[in-house]
């Protein structure tokens, strides 16, 4: 592969984007890129934002798949606090939160509650035909009012050495979120892109109409995408309350659906549709979480990270302009200039 | 039986259809109207001293800037677009005011500059909008995230405000004869939504606004200044977030850069409740006004039942969301 390849590659800014900002780390702390191993478990930096990803990714991917059919979810921060706060009630409701059935049980209620909640997003988007924004704009709105009602306005503590494990545990010395998030790229990419839905998704967020009249059922892909979307947000939910060992209807998921929607962007994603990239999109999860860490061990406040992400957001949008192209770089290469 | 009666029934049908239907496009501000009326019906039903005016007066006074913001989005969402920067443009117009203000800057020259910032930033986005065609969603996405970085670099706690001119802004109270006022942000919200509807009825900016969300290519076929409107309709959401933000201050005395999070779906959530429809091109200034009533209203019912606790609020507006959308899909289904 020649230079000029690798350059106009799609995984190459984000990828040199996370290599700069993993080299900016090692000159602010030396031992960044130590890991060591403590008790069984894996430690250092590396390992954290691996860890510390995991929702981020979750939410990500089930971004991924719904824009890719030119949708979006804004619903999923909902989600996420919904299906924390199920699982905290319910747990705290049990006689012996340290037995691993019961557990288990709440863990696959609460993910059930969100797939019917992806169900929802789907049949509005899909049945009733109103635009994806606004149609999880309801649920974005009412779902941190379900999540309050749930904990009854309360942070809900829990102490459930099982359900503990879902987002601060280690198997085999790895940290279990990072397993889940793990599992569920590598279903998402062998469902997509082992079969055929990957294309039909593509082809539906290209167009739903040609879509329909080439056989393919485009209303059903449209409403398994946010079911999709939901129950992966729904995990991510469950990893976030495990690891805070708590249910903070207000904290969890806070802006997340507009940090996934950076994410998929910033792995060249279009927005809209016909076209989407899975390593992208956790490319773009763990720059996003890497960010995150940066601005803490170089001692800014996390929230300045903010002007980043817009930089980044500004850059990215241009670069995929083709009327931006057209208009900067039109003058250089003439050749290539698009025509509008 | 049915042989005999359709065939003289049909006209009789039309005539009485033209007596009793309204015009379609009226139909989400009646539903709105009627049900505000219901709200406040229930309200002055149940709960004591629910009647009074100044019940109805407060819910202006504590929804002015809400007004204001849902104003500038109700011009942004009639050509078709959205603005997500509202609620980040009112922490960051707030937190600059303080920090001026305390500085020792004079309140006449904070106040421009102030109301300078989301003008400035809306015009940004507009432009970046229209010359890139950069999704309005992405775009306003990138200044919301600019507007809270920037104002969550300037302070990040609440500062206080004790500029004599802010404090008197704060407290100046207009006062009717049976003891009832309105705040002056209240007068100034009156104002814009006034000015506000009269552009939006009576000059050629606001038939272009329609035109541009009914059918952009088209008014653009038509010779109508379709990228001038669209940065002008931005510019001026920003500037409306930003005199949000002025009266934000004045009714918090306060700037903070966390303040109005999650505004922008208040703002959205009222327009739409207003009866303006998403896709654009059809609503009245007026809807709008009555969406920001009927939020303010829920809140008002919820503080009287006392038993009802704030997440109720959410999930109410949610469902009325869901009511008015599903409601424009059927008006426009039929209109087609």
């Amino acid at each position: 592969m020649n230079l000029t390849a690798l350059l106009r590659h799609r995984l190459f800014w984000p990828i040199a984007v996370l290599v700069v900002l993993l080299a900016s780390n090692l000159v602010f702390s030396n031992n960044f890129f130590t890991i060591t191993l403590q008790d069984g478990h894996l430690y250092g930096s590396l390992i954290d934002i691996l860890r510390r990803s995991a929702p981020l990714v979750l939410v990500a991917l089930g971004m991924t798949l719904v824009i890719s059919t030119g949708g979006i979810d804004l619903s999923v921060g909902s989600v996420m606090a919904i299906s924390g706060a199920l699982a905290c009630l319910l747990i705290g409701d049990l006689s012996n939160p340290d037995s691993v059935g019961p557990v288990l049980l709440v863990v696959g209620a609460a993910i059930a509650l969100c797939l019917v909640f992806g169900l929802w997003n789907g049949f509005l988007v899909a049945v009733l035909g109103i635009q994806p924004i606004i149609a999880t704009l309801i649920l974005m709105v009412a779902g941190r009012g379900v999540a309050q009602l749930i904990t009854d306005g309360q942070i809900l503590n829990v102490h459930s050495a099982p359900y503990r494990v879902v987002g601060a545990g280690y198997f085999l010395a790895v940290p279990v979120s990072f397993l889940i998030a793990a599992a569920a790229v590598a279903l998402t990419v062998a469902v997509t892109r082992r079969t055929a839905l990957g294309l039909l998704l593509e082809s539906v967020g290209g167009s739903p109409t040609a879509s329909r009249l080439a056989g393919i059922r485009a209303r059903r892909i449209t409403i398994m995408v946010y079911v999709f979307a939901a129950a992966f947000a729904g995990v991510a939910g469950l990893i976030y309350s495990s690891d805070v060992s708590s249910a903070d209807s207000n904290a969890a998921g806070n802006l997340i659906e507009l940090n996934a929607i950076l994410a998929v962007v910033i792995g060249g994603t279009a927005l809209t549709g016909g076209r989407f990239s899975i390593a992208g999109s956790v490319l773009g999860a763990v720059i996003i979480t890497t960010l995150d860490i940066t601005a803490v061990s170089v001692g800014v406040p996390v929230e300045t990270t903010l002007l980043f992400k817009a930089v980044v957001v500004i850059i990215l949008c241009l670069a995929q302009s083709a009327t931006f192209r057209a208009k900067v770089f039109g003058r250089f290469s003439a050749k290539r200039t698009v025509p509008a | 039986m049915i042989d005999v009666t359709s065939p003289p029934r049909t006209p009789a049908k039309k005539t009485a259809r033209r007596v009793y239907r309204p015009n379609t496009k009226h139909i989400p501000v009646l539903a709105t109207l009627a049900l505000l009326i219901v709200m406040y019906s229930v309200g002055v039903y149940n709960y004591d001293g629910f009647g009074d005016t100044q019940v109805i007066l407060n819910v202006f006074v504590d929804n002015a800037f809400l007004l204001v913001v849902a104003v500038g989005m109700t011009f942004v969402i009639l050509t078709g677009g959205i603005d997500l920067s509202v609620g980040a443009v009112i922490a960051l117009t707030t937190t600059v005011a303080a920090t001026l203000l305390n500085a020792g800057w004079p309140a006449g020259v904070v106040l421009p500059v102030a109301l300078l910032i989301g003008t400035v930033l809306g015009f940004g986005m507009g432009a970046v909008i229209h010359f890139f065609k950069v999704e309005p969603f992405i775009a306003t996405l990138a200044g919301m995230f600019l507007a809270r970085g920037l104002s969550l670099l300037i302070n990040r706690n609440s500062i206080p405000i004790t500029n004599d001119f802010w404090t008197q802004m704060a407290q100046k109270r207009f006062r009717f004869d049976d003891g009832v006022f309105i705040s002056l942000n209240v007068v100034i919200a009156v104002v814009v939504v006034v000015i506000a509807a009269v552009v939006l009825a009576w000059t050629r900016f606001g038939r272009n606004v329609y035109a541009i969300g009914g059918n952009a290519d088209s008014a653009l076929l038509m010779g109508l200044p379709v990228g001038r409107t669209r940065i002008a309709v931005y510019t001026l959401s920003g500037f409306c977030a930003s005199l949000g933000g002025v009266l934000y201050s004045f009714y918090t005395s306060s700037g903070y850069s966390l303040h109005g999070q999650g505004l922008e779906l208040d703002a959205i959530a009222a327009v739409v409740i207003g009866g303006v429809l998403l896709t654009g091109g059809s609503g009245y200034v007026l809807g709008t006004v009555l969406g920001v009533l009927v939020l303010g209203l829920i809140q008002t019912i919820i503080t009287f039942q006392g038993d009802l606790n704030s997440w109720w609020t959410r999930i109410v507006v949610g469902i009325l969301l869901f009511a008015f959308i599903v409601l424009q899909r059927l008006v426009t289904r039929k209109a087609k």
